[in-house]
């Protein structure tokens, strides 16, 4: 944290040729950021202890992360923001986290299962990206995809316990899928960053890693006795790669930045 | 990957029964520290199957790294001896000096025995 | 619950066995033998403590959500989970005694379980974070390492294990405190002013003055306890004295001073009438947060139901094959 972060009004907003490395890199670093944010409300309200730790271990996996591309797309962009500046001294339009990871926590099902969809994803999309092209990106992806295993096998055993638990866990659970599933459609789609990056050997094609991911995802959503629509979701609900994002997003950045905004210059 | 949920059998599920008061059952939880080091006994936890043990301990006894395996037993399948049996137990063990190398003698300047 | 049924009378032979293992500085373990009432006094202590660190999140999750940094928003959470491990290994100690841990949260939940009386302060600012650390947390290590020599082997090993975490708690604290008095006019005045609202309480978490500690000389004799709570106590003002002057930060207390005959910093009266209030439940957050509590318990009821449900139809088709 050596260099102090700079004040909002000196930020410079998105150039109107964005670096595409940069943009990918926000959208890894900005999903785990507001996902870890996300898992980290629960710490001291969980249903169990043993859970409490759990999803803890969670959260600061994502953290460390996001800390990680964050730092990255700062060097990358190389207008001195660190990894603070980024995650402090944005505004919600220039978040490039998916909206996914946005919306708030819900009831533990919604928690699950978002966490499910998203941990498939990461696991499918950071083992493309350990053979990117570019070295460090390659790195971290390499580092996170073995967090990333772990999350998906203790998200993907709640996925079964919830869903054949009781009457009453099975119909929370499959409510959960149900609202989140229109939010999976941007996870693999495609804009001209991604296409960039896949040209440059950087980034993955990501509409062909979803075949890969619904095929795991349905695996254990037809074990845990839980259904899903036959059909890819109509992509109603995308834009969070561009800066277009729910409501949700405001009021948790609004949260996660009210200290650092309050006090520009100081250091922590 | 994904395809490892829940597809892992225990024998010790069997052995873990959940309690009437809807308690989750107990199980010890032993980590090894270092290839070829015993298992130790690092504490205790609640899950409701071998699977989330696992996990649950993993999470709370390996957090901080220093672990390379861990093994969960339900508690209920522990027999341990008891403190008033001790006597009968283990004082006989302790004037055996036969079965210790310090009770032979071996003659002076010989060496590797 | 405990105190208010007298102990059977224990035969007293093995109440003289006992007491000359204890004082040949045996340990005792969970299938030894042990006289009631020592086994009522460990659940009542232990569960207490147990409660303290799960009732100990929640101040300072408060701040999780709001961390100034990701190194800060990390250390935090990591920090915090720490505590919930420590309830774990607390509340699991206090199994070995024939106590479910269900029973012990039931206990927390309707209110006839104490907790550290602490934990019913609000935290205010971001300063908070960094003085619980340096005083709540150092206080906590000053108890816990005397705790860990306790003569019940699971109490005594649980403690060793939370001593072994807790050193990056005090020492994040410590950290932030510095940090902050040494930044902007803001921050000074932020940490003087959390330091100045924690101080008092801080040393209340030691427990009542020796002269009005009933349990006190018991616990000591049996081992429990090895040092009165005035003893941690003033070990843990000769301690934080010189690190709030190496910070150039003040403690509210104008009749702070050492004495050089007794090597002691000697300080000022404690308000034991607050103290005796917010154990009461009378404290600024004592509702609060046992109302968190019971909504984490409710809300998380249908989940544990759902993991037990789970696990028993897993079982039901296993067995068959197994038989």
């Amino acid at each position: 944290m050596t260099a102090s972060p700079l004040a909002p009004s000196v930020v410079p907003g998105p150039s109107a040729a964005p670096n595409p490395l940069f943009e990918l890199l926000l959208r890894l670093g900005d999903d785990r950021l507001v996902l870890g944010h996300r898992l980290s409300e629960w710490c001291g309200h969980a249903p169990i202890l043993e859970e409490d730790i759990a999803l803890a271990n969670v959260a600061l996996d994502l953290l460390g992360q996001a800390t990680m591309f964050l730092r990255l797309a700062g060097e990358v962009e190389g207008q001195g923001r660190n990894e603070d500046a980024l995650a402090y001294f944005r505004e919600a339009v220039d978040f490039r986290n998916c909206q996914l990871v946005e919306l708030p926590k819900g009831d533990f099902a919604f928690t699950i299962a978002r966490q499910f969809l998203f941990d498939v994803y990461a696991v499918i999309l950071l083992d493309a990206l350990s053979s990117s092209k570019h070295g460090e990106l390659a790195a971290i992806a390499a580092k996170a995809l073995k967090e990333a295993k772990y999350h998906v096998r203790h998200s993907g055993e709640w996925v079964l316990k919830l869903g054949d638990g009781t009457e009453e866990s099975h119909r929370r659970v499959q409510r959960a899928l149900d609202d989140l599933w229109r939010f999976t459609g941007e996870l693999f789609a495609a804009d001209a960053i991604d296409r960039a990056m896949q040209e440059a050997g950087v980034g993955p094609d990501l509409p062909a890693l979803r075949a890969q991911w619904e095929t795991l995802v349905r695996d254990v959503v037809d074990r845990a006795t839980l259904t899903l629509p036959l059909q890819a979701p109509v992509l109603t609900m995308r834009g969070g790669r561009s800066g277009a994002h729910t409501e949700a997003l405001g009021h948790l950045l609004a949260e996660m930045q009210i200290v650092a905004r309050s006090h520009p210059g100081a250091t922590w | 990957m994904a395809s490892t949920v829940g597809n892992q059998q225990f024998a010790a599920d069997q052995a873990a029964t959940i309690a009437g008061d809807g308690q989750w059952p107990l199980w010890e939880v032993f980590t090894q520290s270092a290839q070829g080091a015993p298992h130790e006994h690092a504490g205790s936890l609640h899950a409701v199957d071998a699977e989330q043990a696992l996990q649950n301990a993993r999470d709370v006894y390996a957090r901080r790294g220093g672990v390379i395996s861990l093994w969960v037993v339900p508690s209920g399948a522990i027999t341990a001896s008891r403190a008033a049996d001790s006597g009968p137990l283990f004082d006989p063990g302790a004037d055996k000096a036969y079965r210790h190398p310090q009770f032979y003698k071996v003659p002076r300047g010989v060496r590797g025995v | 619950m405990t105190q208010t049924r007298t102990a059977p009378a224990d035969d007293p032979a093995k109440v003289a066995a006992f007491e000359a293992r204890i004082a040949a500085g045996e340990s005792i373990e969970p299938n030894d033998w042990m006289p009631e009432r020592y086994r009522r006094q460990l659940v009542r202590m232990m569960s207490q403590h147990a409660h303290s660190e799960i009732v100990g999140m929640l101040p300072e999750g408060n701040w999780i959500t709001r961390a100034p940094s990701l190194r800060r928003k990390i250390s935090l959470l990591a920090k915090v989970q720490d505590e919930a491990g420590h309830g774990l290994y607390i509340y699991c100690g206090t199994e070995t005694l024939g106590v479910d841990r269900s029973e012990l949260i039931q206990q927390l939940l309707d209110g006839t379980a104490k907790y550290s009386s602490i934990f019913n302060y609000p935290t205010l600012s971001w300063a908070d974070i960094g003085v619980i650390g340096w005083f709540v947390d150092g206080a906590a290590i000053v108890n816990q390492t005397i705790l860990a020599k306790a003569s019940y082997g699971p109490y005594a090993r649980a403690m060793i294990r939370v001593c072994k975490e807790e050193n990056f708690h005090k020492r994040q604290g410590y950290e932030i405190v510095a940090t902050l008095a040494n930044g902007t006019p803001a921050q000074k005045a932020m940490v003087q002013d959390a330091v100045n609202r924690w101080w008092w309480p801080s040393l209340m978490m030691f427990g009542p003055s020796d002269t009005d500690s009933p349990n006190t000389a018991e616990l000591i004799r049996w081992k429990v306890k090895r040092k009165t709570n005035d003893e941690l106590r003033q070990r843990f003002v000769n301690l934080t004295v010189p690190q709030a002057v190496a910070v150039s930060l003040t403690l509210p207390d104008p009749e702070l001073k050492y004495d050089a005959e007794t090597d002691n910093w000697q300080f000022g009266a404690i308000d034991w009438t607050e103290f005796n209030q917010v154990i009461r439940g009378n404290g600024p957050c004592n509702r609060e947060r046992l109302d968190a509590r019971r909504k984490a318990h409710d809300d998380g009821a249908w989940v544990r139901e759902a993991a037990s449900a789970y696990a028993e139809k897993q079982r039901a088709k296993q067995a068959p094959e197994a038989a």
